[in-house]
């Protein structure tokens, strides 16, 4: 049993698991914070932005001046965003079977893998999975095409030129596999090899293993996934959460039992605890508005948004902010906040009996009516007329690099009134806010991050009892920043084993077993004899018949009847190898002779 | 013993002595043996059973063999007792699983042996313990076995009875039997683990504050050495503390019982310490393994074990004997550690460092405890960069959104111990320039904290500022920082909070700020909705319409104060201002509302005749009557602000407290009017007797009709045909003297077991 680790990134994984005669692929995420390396992409014409001086080496050639731009100190490709790939030459992933697919995070690369590697296998995941990773994949392709970019830079990828750059270009890890954006089509085609599953659903492998998706508690849809056959059971744990948000609780108990337990997708912030962070969030946004000044809230469409609209719906009235207008600016918008009331099945119980009321279960519908929270496709059209001030603005992208957030940065940043809260955990919020320095706008960092933490994962590993755990190597130290908190690894025993990126991990794990059925006939014909109080033993003899990987034993072959005159064509057709089977010994064996006749035939 | 107790005792005995009818209520049977008390104490108990054979039935039946509750048998066994003195040996009920049986009995084998000790009439006891009476000797026998024993409950409860033996009795016999039982209470620390360690920390202990004993002679103090070094961390905590607060014990014994004390903290810096071990603290006290075995394998004990030791420090600290020197710093260095542990912003080098942050990580008790101790501390300085780190400290927790409301709370009230003992550039009141760096720093945090979703969170910020502002006020740092940011703003928001407490926190913290002169009207462009409202417009109007007493409480609080420190919005017209309050108090369904409208009623009357006279009896108070012309135009003044219609109905409210007080108002308005002679009027004139008559009805009910306007002389009138005394009387009486009557208690155990009437008609 072997894992190819093609994705470093512990939240963003895709990892491919050969298990028997299968070759799995679990999760397919995309690293999107390469972007960073790049210049924004603002909406609107900016002339900071169009008219930032080209970047030259230190002996004065200007000859990268038309790729990289020189803005507050930092050096920015001046190109249209590129996304890091998950590894592509370390397997051929035309052989992969199947790609089983945990949340809407982590299917972000999948056009990248089902349309240009040879692909032929089926995706599995689940409804609210793949509608709201298609709203995910529609968003990133709109922001990213509606400020059409002609150049494309590739000069300084050249591994000698980028040497000479200045940090963090010069680091910038695997820049050759760096790719554009994927487009709708190529999205459409990748969908469309998307089989739907539910929770619990169990789905046969070519008869060799079955695979099923568990609740895992972390976003609409998520799961994690039970990979087994009939002696071994490989657990895949992608983002989890056990925290009561929206989504239904994570399944621990199917969990149990595992010889082998795949881990990602912890919290990217263990010290923050979301609870606090909420907190800080609704303080801070009050105190801003309070003070006259704006709110930007750069986020993904869907996720976290549901649970801190759910949250200031309860507390704005509280903190008297019922006047100030929420927007909630997206391509995407209206499709997630109504997606995500239709779900029901997959919600948390307090929610699923809401449907049941004539009532939505996300108070969200609420603020819509009431006009308190308004949403657009974007900020040119309705939104610029609706448009008023102080506000609370939600929009994507997170990384500051593209979508509708780049105008408000550009146009809320110069005064100290308004504050940027950076509540989504993927990307740093400084790297993030580079380009747009000096920034006289006040920046809270709130990152939200539901998923695991590793008290959490502590005790579950605990309580579901793994043979071997798996985990990327970031897992099993603390982080370099504070190398004294033993507290924010996993500790296990034996000891976790870890993977990076292009990395190829034999499991510990040899199988040992193989299930054989026996056909109802030959069972009949067997003649137990007890050997021990509860054991009986029989001797068979049969023909192992194997096909599609299950295999059955079948009474053996009758002696040819010798041919009574009817002459048959070619016996040996419908039986094959027919020969005399020999009486097998049972019954005490003589001893001496036993050994004097194997020291005949093996000397 | 009253007609209707009597009645019911016949029915309430019959109860007790069927044991198909089990008395589960203990409580119940003591207040009934405290009543028997208090009769027998009153009068003859010889009579008491012959008027009530009931009891004699009761006390010979339970006599018998049968299957009686251990409760009702205990009763009956102590009521005899309450009877007739008896002496018997009772030792057998010690083992009783009824708390009450077990605490009975042995406070019973105590009282026995004390009087069998007393003895007749021969003089004082023998010092020789073979010559005690048998009863006493007996006694001690049991205790001797009782130590001997290998159950823990009997050594248990043999403790038990001689703690409570040396606390009540201290004759020289005492000394006797401690000389006599130390060997065996001794062998119990050979045990391991020492058994009932709680109970011998007791008895220990009792027998060092006995002032029977000379505890030198008696190897006394050897044996708390001795127990100081076997128990568990846990357990000799608190016998160090106990040893500490004995008013005299060698001083190396001393020394021993602070070290066990000061132990886990000396754990804690060593385990994080970064260079060499830090000095003082652990000097003294090598951090002894076993308490770091004891920290280090489980959570639980080591948050208990740590927050024990930080509460008894903190007893300790004030007390005059107190151990010195006190290790201030290394104190001071052992609470911010516990602090950055419990946030995991310490970076402890060692592994038993990092074990214990795992282990305090987010431990709300422990933060709690830590706080609690570091305000204590206070009291004292220390090294300025300790003082530093203290303030960061504090900082740090008062910015972390991971802070719980409760931890929160208590930094703010640490925070504001350490501002007040920060020191103060001589010859200049106000704060220092380190603390208002500190200050500048910390009103960001508040203004954050008052915009919380939580609601505890806003309540403790504006405790906080009101706390603040009280004290620093008036100094322009404060001032001035203070102004500069939002938090006046906010906290004026907050009086429309959702939540009733933060609305009277907000209430009082802005009563606060208007006093010093720190309330900013909202104004500018950026306000352009909010309207130019006066605070004491706005807090009438929470007075007249919030929906909770809260608010409404505070509110006239700040009224009240206001109108004593004479505040500007007040003193323009202060009469206006108190008529519209006491009228919209008086209408106040809330009794705390009313009482405190005559609280403020005090206050206006104060001003205007005068303060009340001194009580006490050296005082040098001026004979001479108040002047009449001032007094006539005092009492208009009252008049108009229909000041005595207010403390008339008051007085005839509904809740005690509230007549009460107006009670003693209008006692001292009319000592303050007595002496008046200009304003004697005839008590005869109409106005009086319809006054009169209105009051009448207001008593018996009726408060719909007003007084009307009244004049000064009517009112006195009607105060001097008044028996003000007589109504307080009246209401001093105990509101709940009916609740608590024997007859009462005798009802309710009858009713528990279903036997009055009523309830058998109910089955029907």
């Amino acid at each position: 049993m072997k894992l190819y680790c093609l994705s470093g990134h512990p939240t963003l994984p895709c990892n491919v698991l050969k298990f028997k005669s299968t070759t799995i692929m679990l999760d397919c995420g995309l690293d999107m914070t390469s972007t960073l390396n790049f210049l924004p992409l603002p909406l609107v014409q900016s002339p900071r932005l169009s008219n930032l001086p080209g970047w030259s080496l230190k002996d004065g050639s200007a000859f990268l001046d038309k790729e990289l731009k020189e803005c507050s100190g930092h050096v920015f490709v001046d190109s249209v965003p590129e996304f890091c790939l998950p590894e592509t030459e370390l397997i051929d992933l035309s052989t992969v079977d199947v790609i089983l697919i945990s949340n809407y995070h982590c299917m972000m690369a999948l056009p990248y893998i089902t349309e240009h590697t040879g692909f032929t296998g089926t995706v599995y995941a689940t409804e609210p999975t793949v509608q709201i990773g298609r709203l995910l994949m529609e968003e990133l392709v709109n922001f990213i095409e509606r400020v059409p970019k002609a150049q494309s830079a590739s000069l300084w990828k050249n591994k000698d030129i980028q040497r000479l750059l200045p940090s963090p270009l010069k680091d910038a890890v695997e820049v050759s596999t760096w790719r554009r954006c994927y487009t709708m089509q190529e999205v459409n085609s990748a969908l469309s090899k998307i089989q739907l599953v539910g929770y619990s659903q169990k789905i046969e492998l070519f008869g060799a293993v079955q695979v099923t998706p568990l609740s895992s508690g972390y976003a609409l849809g998520s799961s994690n996934w039970i990979i087994q056959s009939h002696y071994e059971k490989v657990s895949y744990v992608s983002g989890s959460s056990l925290l009561t948000t929206h989504p239904q609780p994570m399944d621990q108990a199917s969990l149990k039992n595992s010889d082998v337990l795949i881990l990602t997708g912890l919290t990217q912030i263990p010290t923050a605890n979301p609870d606090g962070m909420v907190g800080e969030f609704c303080s801070n946004l009050a105190l801003t508005v309070r003070n006259g000044g704006n709110v930007l809230v750069p986020c993904y469409p869907s996720g976290v948004i549901y649970d801190l609209l759910e949250c200031l719906y309860q507390y704005i009235d509280s903190a008297g902010l019922s006047n100030i207008p929420f927007y909630f600016i997206s391509p995407v918008a209206n499709s997630s906040l109504e997606f995500s009331q239709i779900f029901a099945e997959w919600l948390c119980h307090n929610k699923q009996t809401k449907v049941y009321l004539p009532e939505p279960p996300f108070p969200h519908a609420e603020l819509i009516q009431t006009n308190k929270l308004k949403h657009y496709p974007s900020l040119h059209g309705d939104f610029s007329s609706d448009f008023r001030q102080p506000c609370v603005v939600f929009t994507g992208h997170p990384s500051l690099r593209f979508g509708d957030v780049v105008h408000f940065m550009e146009l809320w940043g110069k005064s100290s009134l308004n504050t940027v809260i950076f509540t989504e955990p993927d990307f740093s919020y400084l790297e993030a806010l580079a380009p747009y320095q000096p920034l006289a706008m006040k920046c809270i960092y709130c990152p939200i991050d539901t998923r695991l933490n590793f008290i959490q994962v502590s005790k579950l590993l605990k309580e579901v009892q793994p043979l071997h755990v798996v985990c990327p190597e970031q897992y099993t130290q603390p982080p370099p920043a504070q190398s004294h908190r033993m507290d924010l690894m996993i500790d296990c025993q034996p000891p976790a084993m870890s993977y990076r990126r292009a990395e190829v991990l034999a499991l510990p794990f040899k199988r040992r077993y193989e299930k054989i059925e026996i056909m109802p006939e030959l069972a009949d014909a067997l003649v137990p004899m007890e050997i021990k109080p509860g054991i009986s033993l029989a001797t068979v003899s049969a023909v192992l018949h194997t096909k599609d990987n299950k295999h059955v034993l079948q009474p053996p072959p009758r002696p040819a009847q010798p041919s009574g005159g009817k002459k048959r064509k070619r016996a040996s057709e419908d039986i094959p190898d027919c020969k005399v089977l020999k009486p097998l010994l049972s019954g005490s064996i003589p001893v001496e002779q036993f050994v004097q006749t194997l020291e005949k035939e093996i000397l | 013993m009253d007609p209707e107790c009597s009645q019911l005792l016949p029915a309430l005995c019959a109860v007790l002595a069927d044991p198909r009818q089990p008395m589960v209520d203990d409580t119940c049977l003591e207040k009934l043996l405290d009543w028997f008390k208090t009769i027998t104490e009153a009068g003859s108990s010889l009579l008491l059973l012959q008027e009530n054979p009931c009891l004699v039935e009761l006390l010979c039946h339970v006599l018998k063999p049968q299957d009686l509750s251990s409760r009702v048998l205990s009763f009956s066994l102590r009521l005899t007792g309450v009877f007739a003195a008896q002496e018997d040996c009772f030792q057998y009920l010690q083992g009783d699983s009824s708390l009450f049986v077990a605490s009975a009995a042995g406070q019973l084998l105590v009282h026995i042996l004390s009087l069998s000790m007393r003895g007749p009439a021969e003089g004082p006891p023998s010092l020789q313990a073979d010559d005690w009476p048998p009863c006493a000797q007996k006694i001690v026998g049991h205790i001797e076995e009782s130590l001997r024993s290998t159950a823990t409950p009997q050594i248990t409860q043999a403790l038990n009875v001689l703690t409570t033996t040396f606390s009540h009795c201290h004759d020289p016999w005492t000394q006797v039997l401690w000389v006599q039982l130390h060997p065996l209470v001794a062998a119990l620390l050979q045990k391991d683990p020492v058994p009932a360690a709680h109970s011998l920390v007791d008895l220990l202990l009792s027998v060092a504050r006995s002032p029977g004993l000379s505890s030198s002679s008696c190897g006394l103090w050897e044996t708390l050495a001795q127990t100081l070094s076997h128990l568990s961390p846990t357990q000799a905590g608190l016998l160090a503390l106990g040893i500490l607060k004995l008013q005299d014990c060698p001083q190396a014994l001393r020394a021993q019982a602070f070290a066990v004390l000061l132990q886990p903290l000396a754990c804690v810096l060593q385990a994080t310490a970064q260079g060499p071990g830090p000095s003082g603290l652990l000097d003294s006290t090598a951090a002894d393994s076993v308490t770091a075995d004891m920290l280090l394998p489980s959570k639980a004990a080591c948050v208990g074990l740590l927050c024990q030791t930080l509460a008894h420090l903190e007893l300790l600290l004030p007390l005059p004997q107190r151990p010195c020197p006190w290790p201030q710093a290394p104190l001071l260095g052992a609470a911010v550690t516990l602090l950055q542990l419990c946030r995991g912003s310490g970076s402890p080098a060692s592994d038993a460092g990092r074990q214990l942050c795992a282990l305090l990580l987010g431990c709300v008790r422990v933060q709690r405890a830590a706080l609690d101790f570091l305000g204590t501390l206070s009291q004292e300085t220390g090294p300025p960069e300790l003082v530093t780190q203290v303030f960061a400290v504090l900082l740090e927790y008062l910015r972390s959104p991971d802070s719980s409301p409760t931890v929160l709370k208590k930094a703010f009230q640490a925070t504001f111990r350490w501002l007040l003992s920060s020191p103060r550039t001589p010859g200049c009141s106000d704060l220092d320039s380190h603390t208002l760096l500190f200050l500048r720093e910390l009103l960001p945090v508040l203004q954050k904290r008052l915009c919380s979703p939580c609601w505890e969170v806003r309540d403790s910020g504006l405790e906080f500022l009101t706390q603040m502002t009280r004290r620093w006020g008036g100094q322009a740092g404060f001032r001035h920082a203070l102004l500069a940011s939002e938090v006046p703003r906010l906290t004026e928001q907050l009086l429309r909070d959702p939540e009733s407490y933060v609305r009277a926190s907000a209430v009082t913290a802005m009563g606060q700020l208007s006093s010093q002169g720190l309330c900013v009207p909202p104004a500018g462009p950026e306000h352009p909705g909010s309207q130019q409202k006066s605070l004491l417009g706005e807090l009438l109007h929470i007075l007249s319409t919030d929906s909770e007493g809260f608010p409404r409480r505070a509110v006239m609080q700040v009224f009240t104060q206001w109108l004593r420190d004479s505040h500007a919005d007040v003193v323009g017209d202060t009469e206006q201002f108190v008529a519209g309050v006491l009228q919209v108090a008086g209408q106040d369904l809330d009794w705390e509302v009313r009482a405190q409208g005559l609280e403020l009623a005090l206050v206006f009357l104060e001003q205007m005749l005068g303060p009340p006279r001194s009580h006490c009896p050296y005082a040098v108070t001026p004979p001479v009557a108040a002047p009449a012309g001032p007094l006539t135009q005092a009492l208009q003044s009252l008049c108009r602000v229909r000041l005595f219609e207010f403390a008339f109905r008051a007085l005839f409210d509904c809740d005690r407290p509230v007549a009460q007080k107006s009670c003693d108002l209008l006692l001292l308005l009319r000592a303050k009017t007595a002496s008046s002679s200009s304003l004697q009027e005839p008590r005869s004139s109409p106005d009086v007797a319809s006054v009169e008559a209105a009051l009448q009805r207001w008593r018996a009910g009726d408060q719909a009709q007003p007084l009307g306007d009244l004049e000064p002389e009517v009112v006195l009138a009607v105060l001097r045909s008044m028996d003000l005394e007589g109504l307080r009387g009246a209401l001093a009486e105990s509101s709940d003297h009916v609740e608590k009557s024997p007859q009462s208690l005798l009802q309710d155990m009858l009713a528990t077991v279903g036997i009055l009437g009523e309830n058998e008609a109910d089955c029907y």
